[in-house]
């Protein structure tokens, strides 16, 4: 009895000793003055906007620093129902690819456009993994104005890398596959024979912004993982990471981790522009769609492109090397100076640190530790400037402070390591909550880091926030860099899964913003620039609707004659001259979505009604103190039958005794 | 004869009212502010000698929830005359220094006085239009409400606060009207032998 008793006190003392022992996450980590340092009281901006990938939502995620307030979500790679993004007919194009429409797509990495190497609030480039595209959003409108698909590659990972004047954005494939000319239909084990791993460089027009598949290089079947471009000294310079330089194709997991080392490729992209322009390289038949966003009709067009430069490895002999990078690596990361290259080995137990000048110098001497598929090796040794020692476990990807400091994500041991650039030692190590996946410094991939913040992307949430079920939120942490010391200020969620994220000064975006579209400078084919202007017409089965919308009415706002089996075309142009005031469009029983159309653009939805009956349309966005009555139908009669074609127009007289105007045939 | 001239001091400062008022044709002469929470920036309106600018196709469409008729240049007769009377007065002006004649500072300043009170008064029965003459119709019906805004100053009008205020063409008017006062007075009290 006495020893039973004894036994359960013991098994109480031992639970609180464990739970007791269990390690402390937040209160340890945040410092008493956390929350001043984030609040941004109402009414005052955020110092900084942060752009972060939505992952395998496909979009682009908007949010303000160091608040960790989400501002907006940007359409970009999947269809957008709340406002019609990939479902209206204007933007239906911008999803089409070789493969047809493709409503959805898993976005990992954004870059920002730069000038000298510093950002410069342009434009945000952004990769869409799966079906390999490169997309550009106007930071003026934050909308999505272009996405140029990528022929010859798959898993677009190594994507969107910009030169330091935004001369070239880059895409490495991550799956190596045959080449689009070649036949795609080989045994999986001919992977050594048949697989090519190619690198895009898309050519920015500087004053449009304008993509164009300058040319590709066919490299070896490895896979690319991440890249950056070299700045200053290094700038004529691009490095990417590679793994699987064991060419496994089963089994990666234990098959593509033999090696001690894999590589981080050098290619001199300025060399290779010129050996395209002096007529080198073959063209390659394919397909990829050009999709571009025309700000004046307010529409996209997708454009099939035929044919593209592929440089091969001996074109680039003199253009092209590798450089041993242990093992698997990951980020690829240029410091601000331009002279390191720190390669992040997700395997390795610490950091490789290459020195540019190194690498020219063992070029020049020759000094090769052999060839990979026809690539000169540059000896390991002869390129590194040194090795971080015992960094933390599983080393991802590097960013910098602009204080000859480097900060590094480690996954598997869950912080962010920061050490000395010159000397490797490392200064400061702080937990995240958890596992790190990316991490970013405002302006921390440019010559010209910010410096102040630092926040981590992580991959794993639980118990950090109320719970959702099984399956949790993302989450972003904010640390303060400015100190000695990095402190934890912040954690807030994010949609999809975070990965790569870039961030700027407010201002410079702020200052620049459109606010509406001129209704003057409207060139859309169906806008309707005044309510008078506005009808119904019927071509065969197809019905236009050239409609206005205007604080708190649509015109028209009744239409009878539709019948089934009609195509009708709400053609909806919002009046509105001021900022902040869209219109939303539904009716009902679509199958499409609904509109949200901003002051002065004109927005097409489609609509297929099925059967007879009445449909009320209506706004979707609150647009003003009558924006309930902003409202009409259409009366929808049986295929065939006779029912004129009429609609009211500004109807002051209830009950729609005149004027009923007759619509028009065609 | 002399007693009948002007001070040179008198004629230099007839010579700047009369470039001054030519100024005045070709910059705003009023101006109108509406701030209201939904418009922290504030939504202007400047009424020049022969245009309105500014705004004010948005204050016509927050104008419609409350009945008020929608602003448009071509519906004032004021603009196809205002430049013409402020060159008219600017032309008296040089011309009295010119002329160098008492009689003629008098009348043009009387002119004007004339011609300033008549511009206020026109400028006020046009508010007094708009602020009272409502569609009966109107989304936003508040009984004994008007929705006249002030001649100077400020006044709230529902969620709006309505700014109305000299414009530089305004000032030049108000400046005008000040100093051929005060030129016309001196003169006049002027000791008839000197
Ligand atoms: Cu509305």
């Amino acid at each position: 009895m006495k020893s039973l008793k004894l036994l359960g006190l013991s098994t109480v003392v031992a639970i609180t000793a464990l739970t007791g022992c269990k390690p402390k996450g937040t209160e340890t980590a945040v410092s008493g003055d956390a929350a001043q340092k984030v609040y941004v009281a109402p009414g005052k901006y955020d110092e900084f906007y942060n752009f972060v990938s939505g992952g395998f939502n496909g979009q682009v995620n908007v949010y303000g620093l160091p608040s960790g307030r989400l501002l907006k979500v940007l359409p970009v790679f999947s269809v957008n129902p709340e406002n019609g993004y990939g479902y209206s007919e204007e933007t239906k194009p911008m999803l089409e690819t070789s493969h047809g429409f493709i409503p959805w797509d898993d976005q990992h990495h954004l870059s920002l456009s730069q000038t000298n190497a510093e950002v410069d609030g342009r434009w945000l480039f952004a990769n869409a993994n799966n079906t390999p595209r490169v997309a550009r959003i106007d930071l003026k409108t934050f909308k999505t104005v272009e996405i140029l698909e990528l022929p010859n590659s798959a898993g677009n990972h190594s994507s969107p890398f910009l030169t330091e004047n935004t001369e070239y954005v880059v895409a490495g494939t991550r799956f190596a596959v045959p080449m689009d000319d070649e036949n795609g239909d080989v045994p999986i084990d001919s992977f050594k024979e048949n697989f090519k791993g190619v690198l895009s460089f898309i050519g920015i027009d500087q004053q449009t912004g304008g993509m164009d598949l300058s040319f590709q290089i066919e490299a070896p079947g490895i896979n690319f993982d991440l890249s950056h471009a070299g700045k200053k000294k290094s700038g004529d310079w691009f490095f990417f990471s590679c793994y699987n330089s064991e060419k496994a194709n089963t089994l990666l997991e234990v098959n593509a981790s033999q090696n001690d080392k894999d590589f981080i490729m050098a290619v001199n992209w300025k060399k290779a522009a010129e050996l395209v322009k002096a007529g080198k390289g073959r063209k390659v038949v394919t397909e990829y769609a050009h999709n571009t966003w025309d700000e004046s009709t307010h529409s996209a067009t997708s454009t099939m492109k035929k044919e593209v430069v592929v440089l091969s490895v001996e074109d680039m002999k003199e253009a092209m090397f590798m450089i041993p990078c242990p093992k698997s690596p990951h980020g690829c990361d240029v410091d601000p100076t331009g002279e390191y290259i720190i390669g992040s080995g997700k395997l390795a137990a610490l950091i490789p640190v290459f020195s540019f000048d190194k690498m020219i110098k063992a070029i020049a001497d020759k000094n090769f530790a052999g060839e990979y598929d026809g690539v000169q090796v540059i000896k390991y040794e002869a390129a590194l400037h040194g090795e971080v020692q015992k960094p933390g476990l599983g080393p991802l990807h590097t960013e910098f402070d602009g204080q000859g400091n480097a900060y590094t994500s480690m996954f598997v041991s869950s912080e962010v390591v920061k050490w000395n650039i010159k000397d490797l030692k490392v200064l400061d190590r702080q937990p995240t909550f958890y596992s790190v996946g990316h991490l970013m410094i405002p302006g921390g991939d440019s010559g010209k880091p910010f410096g102040k913040y630092l926040v981590a992307y992580n991959k794993i949430t639980k118990d950090r926030y109320l719970p959702t079920g099984p399956e949790l939120a993302q989450s972003a942490q904010l640390y303060d860099i400015s100190g000695d010391k990095m402190k934890l200020l912040l954690d807030f969620p994010t949609f999809g899964e975070p990965h790569y994220a870039q961030a700027l000064p407010g201002e410079m975006i702020s200052k620049n913003q459109v606010k509406f579209f001129k209704i003057a400078d409207n060139k859309h084919p169906y806008a309707t620039k005044g309510e008078a202007e506005s009808k119904v017409v019927r071509e065969g089965n197809k019905v236009h609707v050239y409609m206005t919308s205007i604080r708190s009415h649509f015109a028209p706002d009744n239409i009878e004659g539709i019948r089934v089996g009609d195509e009708v075309y709400f053609h909806v142009t919002n009046l509105e001259q001021d900022w902040d005031v869209p219109h939303g469009f539904a009716i009902k029983g679509n199958q499409n979505a609904e509109l949200l159309i901003m002051p002065g653009e004109t927005c097409t939805l489609k609509w297929v009604p099925k059967k007879p009956g009445m449909y009320p349309m209506y706004c979707t966005d609150f647009c003003s103190a009558l924006h309930q009555e902003m409202q009409g139908y259409v009366r929808v009669s049986p295929a065939g039958s006779n029912t004129p074609l009429i609609y009211s127009l500004n109807n002051k007289k209830d009950n729609a005794q005149s004027p009923v105007k007759e619509g028009e045939t065609k | 004869m002399k007693t009948q001239s002007l001070n040179n001091l008198t004629r230099v400062l007839l010579i700047v009212c009369g470039i001054a008022l030519i100024i005045s044709i070709f910059v705003p002469l009023w101006s109108i502010y509406l701030e209201a929470p939904q418009y922290p920036e504030g939504l202007a309106m400047y009424l020049w000698a022969s245009k309105i600018t500014g705004e004010y196709e948005i204050i016509n469409g927050l104008n419609h929830y409350i009945g008020m008729k929608t602003i448009h240049p071509e519906d004032f007769w004021e603009f196809t005359v205002l430049p013409y009377a402020l060159g008219f007065f600017a032309a008296l002006c040089l011309l009295a220094a010119f002329l160098n004649k008492k009689m003629w500072l008098y009348i043009t300043a009387v002119l004007f006085m004339i011609f300033g009170v008549a511009f206020m008064v026109d400028f006020w029965l046009w508010e007094y239009d708009y602020g009272h003459n409502l569609d009966p119709n109107a989304a936003i019906v508040v009984p004994g409400m008007s929705y006249q805004p002030p001649l100077i100053g400020f006044k709230q009008l529902l969620n709006f606060g309505a700014y109305s205020y000299p414009n530089i063409g305004g000032g030049i008017m108000f400046g005008v009207a000040l100093i051929l006062a005060i030129l016309a007075f001196i003169e006049f009290r002027k000791p008839k032998s000197a």
